[in-house]
């Protein structure tokens, strides 16, 4: 398993294909938490699992304001298909050209297969990551682990956030 | 991560099948539309027989509403029938009869059990006890819950496998034999966190699975 990035570094901005023709960067969620969740896989049954579970649980995520977003290296026609098939209701990112490029900025990239470890950061408003999991790959790892981390944010959250928000960047 | 520690633990408003003393408490998170909690209902029924009064099962629900659109309904349908002291039986008719999980068949499944069924479509239809089910759900998340069937053997998950009814039937003695006689009312460590494993997956690859040909149905969403 890689190390991926802990707790306490800002989370590497990148912009991916979050469908054929519009692309995301994560800069534009600051302000707000975000969960990544790189996956393996499109269709693979652990993978399913775990995308059906969070879409489960967009309404628990958003009362902590946090955008969800998964991220596979699985191209956008891929995800357009699984997210169809599945009626996923959050973004599914494409980590596809070049291959893998936003993994390995996290250190979540399996040089040996091919794709991205099933690993989780959950980022603050800031961009910093505060919690960061990987699971072993056929291993679902629930959401237990980023509600806590959305808590202990949301915590010291009301006066954190809002000087967050009055001197956010453009 | 709380390291698939049961949040909270069984407890006053938990559906219980057995003795509040037996040495092992087995719960699990489900849901009436999964195939899967379908193959598990057998299995659990066989460990219910086989263990007698050693075993208490628990049920809470887990509904994957997106993947399986009957199913958060067909949880507040066995709640209903619970409000009616009736829950084990509407919940063995769903599990049943798992792909027929319309309304209307859930009311058809009142009138069966004897149950009043005015009372019981009024409350389905209010949504009387969605909060009841999403806070069964919420707590199946806290507790680690990642997918249907998740089974908690004396307040830990339980990773090792229920497919094979042997082997689970087997594992599940295997807990309750340290404890036998003991206090049923502190399950903490009951289970070392060593045997924990990855959970084989029963046959979830095959694209011909049923599993896959319910998230075809039309999604019910407000």
């Amino acid at each position: 398993m890689n190390t991926i990035l802990p707790a306490g570094v800002p989370a590497p901005d990148f912009a991916l294909n979050v469908t054929p023709d519009q692309r995301l960067r994560l800069s534009e969620l600051r302000g707000r938490p975000v969960i990544l969740a790189f996956y393996p896989a499109d269709w693979s049954p652990v993978c399913g699992d775990q995308m059906a579970l969070y879409n489960e649980m967009l309404a628990d995520f958003h009362e902590y304001d946090a955008e969800l977003l998964g991220i596979s290296v699985d191209g956008a026609w891929c995800h357009a298909a699984f997210a169809r098939d599945r009626k996923l209701h959050f973004p599914l990112l494409s980590d596809f050209e070049p291959k893998g490029a936003v993994s390995r900025l996290y250190g979540a990239y399996r040089e040996n297969d091919g794709t991205s470890e099933r690993a989780l950061f959950v980022a603050d408003a800031d961009g910093i990551i505060r919690w960061s999991y990987c699971s072993p790959v056929g291993v679902n790892p629930g959401a237990d682990g980023i509600l806590s981390a959305l808590e202990s944010l949301a915590r010291p959250s009301a006066s954190t956030r809002q000087s967050v928000r009055t001197d956010a960047r453009p | 991560m709380n390291g698939g520690r049961l949040t909270p633990p069984v407890g006053a408003l938990d559906h219980v099948a057995g003795s509040a003393d037996a040495p092992l408490t087995l719960v699990e998170y489900g849901d009436y539309e999964c195939p899967y909690c379908g193959m598990a209902y057998p299995i659990v029924k066989a460990a219910q027989r086989k263990l007698g009064n050693q075993l208490r099962f628990v049920f809470r629900n887990f509904p994957l509403a997106e993947s399986h659109p009957h199913a958060k309904r067909a949880a507040q349908a066995a709640e209903a029938a619970a409000a009616q002291g009736q829950f084990w039986p509407m919940h063995d008719v769903l599990f049943e009869h798992q792909g027929a999980l319309e309304d209307a068949d859930l009311v058809r499944y009142a009138k069966q059990l004897g149950l009043d069924a005015e009372r019981f479509a009024r409350e389905l239809e209010a949504g009387t006890y969605e909060k009841r089910v999403r806070d069964d759900f919420r707590s199946g998340v806290r507790s680690g819950v990642n997918g249907t069937p998740t089974f908690f053997i004396n307040g830990t998950r339980w990773d090792g496998g229920w497919a094979d009814e042997a082997a689970f039937i087997d594992a599940l003695h295997r807990q309750a034999a340290p404890r036998l006689g003991g206090p049923s009312d502190d399950f903490d460590d009951a289970v070392p966190l060593a045997t924990r494993g990855p959970r084989p997956r029963p046959k979830r690859m095959s694209s011909s699975e049923p599993a896959l040909n319910l998230t075809r149905s039309s999604l019910r969403r407000s």
